[in-house]
């Protein structure tokens, strides 16, 4: 098939050459093959795969889709942190010594360890989170275009999944995330990893795209009556900043993978060294992308600070004007900053200033947030919970590495460490603390709405500071090896000076996997003990904004009857005017829509087409392009695409839940953490 | 009388068919904000040409040696020519009642675009016949890649079309088929005005310089 030979698969090659290095890569492929096998049996024992297909596959519920977001990031966060943890231990031992990794199963971990916390990890991460909450936050049903959300979704999950069958057939592109050419040229590269990249990229660049116009559409035209843009939680309008850049800045990524894919399957000239290729033209492209990426990761993860601190002080947010501001700024200024990835291009220091000028202003609407965060928690009453220690040491982390990346932004200290493990200690601090902090707060503190029990807080707390140490012993002593000149990518090293760091490091890296396993023995302690944790009231928090007001979970059309916004923390208000819980006067039909298989017929063909794109397979590619279209225009035909759930369900429904709410005894904030917190909050007025 | 409230931009079918009109609200604005997304991918295109149209010509062939302006000329006309027809599709949906009108304005805009298609596709033919293949120069590969896009693009709208022409036969007037005539016709006339750049920088100014 193609160019697809036996030899490719990873455990021939394990077979045939048992070296250590190729039986780490035989043992990971090991791993995901069991995993398939073992959820296959699962499912077939507990006969989930109808429940699996009815309930979530072909749904397009926008919760049930940002859930299954959220399932895919953690999936591929426990490949690429456990890729991360490889790459200091081979780095720790490789001190003048080869270590266990070759060169080249190094230069494929590194790759995919970028390429999958960049965009199967963090995208899916914050896409998944903004479709659970932004439109219970706007007192919407669902997204503009639920179908086109679930095709999203696939696509993202398709080139999730091209990433994840590299491992087990052929192998994964030594080029890094950024990919540059000539290195990925058909030269240089001239086997499928670079084409696993690309096509892998492609798609979730096109699901990205699509995701962006959704939720724009969504923010712009489905709020609820009196949700005007200046009521919205600031989740909302971080949310619409992201998918913002999301429409203007997922094409150059698009182009550029393309381009690069016609250099290599084509002949073209795009980036190659001769005949009238330019390989920084990729460089620009790439990063013209690149730095709106990443604010569209880190602008979510801004805006569940401020829901979070906002809810755990109990008090409104400080300067909700300045921070959209703010947040507005961030957006268009991201777009004016991408040539600081390259200062060492030789493209002059009047070039170089404007660029560094710019990249430092950034620091400005960024301070201005810090200081609106810390004022919000002025005289609150601050409760501790894992969401706000996650919160906290995000605030004190980030500056630190908000502080070098000021540093970063001088031309001259730039041409000094770029490309050194500065470089690498800096963007880590900017990320972990960014981004990653920031979905895993949000995925504490919107867990029980999502599933109706609270997470354990012990376990939680657990997980908080083994990623917070671990964070500080894994990158720290980097700053400092890159200031000794260590450079980033470096199989093996030759001054004995940089071991003690390197070690440090790897301890680091072994705390930060903990605090990975810690979340996981948190999920699975708190399904078990579920019963003393629910919270059908829905409201465990003393939330402030509308999608604390319904169940938990919720119901499929979110809200029973539409909200109708007066002001900002549209819940609290209605919680103090005692509005809250009341039975509204009149129920009405509501449509919602069908279920379809479309979405997933065209993520199947999408994993179709990307791999025999790959493995030059011509007659799959057409069979997988036809399958795609033929289910899009198939759908345009099909008219019966809503069904209605009648009133009188709805208000059976409603009322149990509201008389269930009614005899629920209030907790106050100090009882959060035990048993009778079922989610109806103490109202202090 | 009463003012119809615009709630979008284009096509207003408010006082023929206020219903549509009313569901058509977030679909053709969701529509624009993707037209958007796709510009910029054009722009992008753009760029990369005219940072590769004179740097990337590499000893090989320069515009003024392959292109053909008279051809590009008449593909323009053929194109602009197709947006007045579209036009006239649109003033049938909103005004007249019958499917006629409509579906001979459409088979018109598909004739003329095919025609489009076919003169490109002959143009790229005598190009490749005289060695201005993609793989010569970075300049080719960079013209190719454009042209072609906004080939690909016309291509896409063609069998929308056509989609279209079977959907209004079985399915009739009904509200969803006509928001897509109304997506359809913003999709057609944005790769027109991609077009009048595309004819303005790449073929004017190329033979031009």
């Amino acid at each position: 098939m193609g160019t697809l030979t036996p030899q490719d698969i990873s455990f021939v090659q394990t077979f045939e050459n048992p070296v250590m290095s190729e039986f780490i890569d035989g043992a990971a492929g090991s791993v995901l093959v069991l995993g398939i096998i073992i959820v296959t049996v699962l499912l077939t024992y507990y006969r989930g795969w109808k429940t699996l297909w009815f309930d979530w596959l072909t749904s397009v519920d926008h919760k049930k889709v940002g859930i299954m977001y959220i399932v895919v990031s953690f999936v591929m966060l426990a490949r690429a942190i456990i890729e991360g943890v490889l790459m200091r231990y081979q780095q720790s031992i490789a001190v003048n010594d080869p270590g266990v990794l070759t060169p080249d199963h190094f230069g494929q971990l590194f790759s995919t360890h970028g390429s999958i916390m960049i965009f199967f990890m963090a995208m899916p991460f914050i896409t998944g989170m903004i479709n659970y909450v932004m439109p219970q936050q706007l007192g919407a049903r669902d997204v503009s275009f639920p179908l086109l959300n679930a095709i999203s979704l696939w696509l993202t999950a398709a080139g999730a999944a091209l990433v994840m069958i590299s491992l087990v057939v052929g192998k994964f592109s030594t080029g890094g995330w950024t990919a540059y050419p000539p290195y990925t040229g058909i030269e240089f590269s001239p086997g499928e990893g670079v084409d696993y990249w690309i096509w892998s990229i492609s798609l979730t660049s096109i699901g990205s795209t699509l995701t962006g116009v959704n939720f724009a559409t969504t923010i712009y035209k489905n709020r609820a009556p009196g949700m005007t843009l200046f009521r919205m939680p600031l989740f909302c309008w971080t949310s619409l900043c992201t998918s913002v850049l999301m429409i203007f800045a997922m094409a150059p990524l698009t182009i550029a993978t393309l381009m690069l894919a016609l250099d290599r399957y084509a002949g073209f000239h795009f980036f190659t060294n001769d005949l009238g290729g330019n390989m920084m033209n990729y460089a620009n492209l790439f990063w013209l992308f690149g730095h709106p990426e990443v604010y569209i990761l880190i602008l979510p993860a801004f805006g569940v600070f401020s829901e979070v601190i906002s809810t755990f002080s109990g008090k409104t947010i400080y300067g909700y004007k300045s921070l959209v501001v703010a947040t507005m700024s961030i957006a268009v200024l991201s777009f004016t900053v991408w040539l600081h990835h390259f200062f060492t291009m030789g493209q002059g220091a009047n070039v170089n200033a404007i660029f560094g000028i710019a990249t430092m202003l950034i620091g400005v609407p960024t301070g201005v947030k810090v200081y609106d965060w810390l004022l919000t928690m002025v005289r609150g009453r601050i409760r501790l919970t894992t969401a706000m220690l996650f919160s906290i040491m995000f605030l004190i982390t980030f500056v630190i590495g908000g502080l070098t990346g000021v540093i970063l932004a001088n031309p001259p200290v730039d041409f000094a460490v770029h490309n050194s493990l500065f470089l690498v200690a800096h963007f880590h601090n900017m990320v972990i603390p960014g981004v990653l902090f920031g979905m895993i707060a949000g995925y504490q503190f919107w867990f029980p709405k999502a599933f109706g029990f609270r997470l354990s807080e012990r376990w939680g707390k657990a997980s908080f500071w083994c990623w917070s140490i671990g964070f500080y012993l894994t990158f720290m002593p980097l700053y400092a090896l890159g200031l000794m000149g260590a450079m980033r990518r470096t199989v093996e090293w030759f001054r004995p000076e940089y071991l003690g760091w390197l070690q440090v490091a790897f301890i680091g890296a072994l705390l930060l996997f903990s605090g990975f396993i810690f979340l996981c023995v948190q999920l699975v302690s708190s399904v078990r003990h579920r019963d003393q944790r629910r919270v059908p009231a829905g409201d465990p928090w003393d939330g402030r904004s509308l999608e604390w007001s319904n169940s938990a979970p919720p119901p499929e059309y979110n809200f029973a009857v539409i909200p109708k916004v007066s002001g900002q923390d549209a819940f609290t208000r209605l919680k103090e005017q005692g509005q809250a819980y009341v039975s509204p006067a009149t129920y009405e039909d509501i449509v919602v829509p069908k279920n379809s298989m479309v979405a997933p017929v065209i993520g199947v063909g999408a994993i179709g087409l990307g791999f025999a794109l790959v493995w030059h397979i011509w007659w799959l590619v057409a069979v997988s392009f036809v399958i795609i279209w033929s289910a899009v225009i198939a759908r345009s035909f099909v008219t019966e695409t809503e069904r209605v759930i009648p009133a009188s369900t709805v208000r059976a429904d409603h009322e149990a839940w509201l008389a269930q709410v009614r005899e629920c005894a209030t907790t106050p904030r100090e009882q959060e953490d035990t048993s009778t917190n079922v989610g109806r909050a103490e109202v202090l007025a | 009388m009463k003012r119809q409230p615009v709630l979008h931009p284009g096509l207003n079918l408010g006082s023929a068919d206020e219903y549509s009109h009313a569901q058509s609200e977030p679909v053709i604005f969701g529509f624009w904000v993707f037209l958007m997304a796709d510009l910029v991918l054009f722009a992008i295109l753009f760029a990369t040409y005219a940072s590769m149209s004179v740097q990337g010509q590499a000893g090989g062939p320069s515009p003024t040696d392959v292109f053909d302006l008279p051809s590009a000329f008449i593909e323009t006309m053929l194109l602009l020519s197709s947006s007045i027809t579209f036009g006239m599709a649109s003033l049938a949906l909103k005004y007249k009642a019958d499917r006629l009108h409509l579906v001979f304005w459409l088979v018109l805009t598909f004739c003329l675009g095919a025609g489009f298609i076919a003169m490109e596709v002959r143009d790229f033919w005598i190009m490749t016949q005289q060695g201005a293949v993609p793989q010569r120069s970075g300049f080719l590969s960079a013209f190719y890649m454009l042209v072609a896009t906004h080939g690909i693009h016309v291509t896409a709208g063609l069998c929308w079309m056509i989609v279209m022409l079977v959907q209004l036969w079985l399915l009739g007037r009904t509200t969803e088929v006509k928001l897509r005539l109304m997506r359809l016709a913003l999709f057609w006339h944005m790769l027109d005005i991609v077009w009048v750049c595309i004819f303005t920088f790449v073929y004017l100014f190329g033979v031009a310089l």
